[in-house]
């Protein structure tokens, strides 16, 4: 099986009077530049015109939270944000978790707790569940299951989602570098 | 999703005169309504002025009042040091209320001026919609309805008000503070809405062009108790049934202030004087509770699939009001 080139797909083509603008942005340390629709989502600025397909498209509504990211190091949804508004903004999502070829420790605990069934839903779930040990609350379960309650699965593999948020909170969340 | 233009002017008076009263311009802050409304074929601004980096965030404690900029975030205010020792009724209310995610985004601002969740007006195949459409009607009046309004509605509109922290803020006596091409002036909040008895599609005085700049948030006295309750299918990330902000002062077992906030029941975030009269003065017991609960409801209207909500919101303000007095009988 060969592997498929890196190459971001085709922007779509654009309405007639539809207006452009041009966004530049830093995505996972990288300045990057966008020029789309003024109607482009930062979530379909990342998936279809930057190629980073990790950031998962689930209800494109604001209910669900597959499309969690940080901007500017809090967490919010993709799809309710304009990629203009973006502009200037520091923009992390699960490709930029890594360091030097290692998956963050949070990635490390949902694999090690099976913390996923279909796994769709899981780069928001990570992206949320970093934030929240950032945000210091992921003292108890039950502050876990609420402040994470904006990240719905419905595998419903919840209890091993909150099993690895403890994981890592226990070990002290310093290595847990975003 | 209509094709629309983006502009970030900078400064309030650029905001203000890059929207100059237009009538296919509208304000972006958070988004988290803007946008889902326009995705879905509600709002169809031809061009959005982006507000969301004017200097109008953060928030001061000066004297006898928090004065909050309407951009800082829930989230923001939520963590606010003044928030968490004077208001836990705000505190509760925003913690409450959607998700991080969102309120990372939502600005107070924003979330005063939030649509209904009105399942037929956020759906542009319905016809009848008297808030979107005026004169077509009420489909959640006919249809199936649960979400909906008991209190300040009328057959020509039944939408809900579905903020939390509004509720906590119209019972506190906010201000909101406004700037538009007319100059700054100062509404009440429990001035600012208007019920949907009359004509469903004006929400608010605000005029369009016009900007909320941000909210004064009087302190209640020393030594008030105060708390939020919601009510809801599910345990987070809900939208209430019913909710109840209560901040009482109680003194020798007798209420000397009480104020009152109704969520998941009005058309506007309701504040039921006539329950605040009757616990005035009243001792704190389970049954002056339940007496300033009927008041609460009193003129209720509602169709089938709301009727839950009378007892509902009566149980709930009972509750609340026994949590806060720390009555246990």
């Amino acid at each position: 099986m060969t592997s498929t080139p890196d190459v971001p797909p085709a922007p779509p083509q654009s309405d007639p009077g539809a207006a452009e603008i041009t966004t530049a942005f830093t995505v996972n340390g990288t300045p990057r530049t966008v020029g789309a629709d003024t109607r482009v989502t930062l979530l379909d600025a990342l998936r279809d015109r930057l190629g980073l397909t990790g950031t998962k498209k689930g209800c494109d509504q604001g209910a669900c939270g597959a499309c969690t990211v940080h901007v500017d190091g809090r967490r919010v949804l993709a799809c309710l944000m304009l990629a203009a508004q973006c502009d200037g903004r520091e923009v992390t999502t699960i490709e930029g978790l890594s360091r030097e070829g290692r998956p963050h420790p949070m990635q490390d605990a949902f694999v090690r707790h099976d913390g996923f069934q279909c796994g769709y839903c899981t780069p928001g779930q990570i992206m949320s569940a970093v934030a929240l040990l950032r945000e210091g609350r992921a003292g108890t379960d039950e502050d876990i299951r609420e402040f994470m309650s904006g990240n719905l699965c419905r595998c419903a593999a919840y209890p091993n989602v909150v099993a690895a948020i403890k994981d890592v909170a226990r070990e002290g969340g310093d290595h847990a570098h975003l | 999703m209509r094709t629309f233009e983006y502009v970030r002017p900078d400064g309030v008076p650029g905001a203000l005169a890059a929207h100059a009263g237009d009538a296919a311009t509208a304000f972006l802050a958070g988004g988290t309504t803007q946008l889902d409304l326009m995705k879905d074929g509600v709002l169809e601004p031809a061009r959005l002025v982006d507000i969301s980096r004017l200097p109008m965030r953060g928030s001061t404690t000066t004297g006898a009042a928090l004065r909050v900029g309407a951009l800082t975030t829930m989230e923001e205010l939520a963590t606010d040091p003044t928030v968490e020792r004077r208001l836990p009724l705000v505190r509760e209310a925003l913690l409450l209320g959607a998700s991080v995610q969102l309120r990372n985004m939502a600005t107070i601002g924003g979330n005063l001026l939030q649509r209904t969740r009105c399942r037929y007006f956020r759906d542009p195949a319905v016809p009848a919609c008297n808030k979107r459409a005026p004169g077509s009607g009420c489909a959640a009046v006919t249809g199936p309805a649960r979400m909906h309004a008991i209190l300040g509605v009328s057959e020509r509109c039944i939408a809900l008000h579905a903020s939390d922290v509004a509720v906590a803020l119209v019972a506190l006596d906010a201000v909101v503070e406004i700037e538009g091409p007319g100059g700054a002036r100062r509404v009440p909040l429990t001035e600012f809405y208007l019920e949907a008895g009359g004509r469903p599609e004006v929400e608010h005085t605000l005029e369009h062009g016009e900007l909320i700049t941000g909210v004064e948030i009087p302190l209640p006295p020393e030594g008030t108790r105060s708390g939020y309750l919601k009510v809801r299918d599910r345990v987070s990330y809900e939208f209430a049934l019913t909710s109840a902000a209560v901040a009482l002062l109680i003194e020798d077992g007798v209420v000397r202030d009480a104020r009152i906030g109704l969520g998941g029941v009005g058309s506007t975030p309701w504040r039921p004087r006539a329950a605040e009269a009757v616990l005035s003065g009243a001792p704190a017991t389970p049954e002056v509770f339940r007496e300033a609960a009927d008041a609460a409801v009193a003129g209720a209207w509602t169709v089938p699939g709301t009727e839950f909500k009378v007892e509902l919101a009566r149980r709930t303000l009972v509750r609340q009001l026994r949590t806060v007095a720390e009555v246990t009988r």
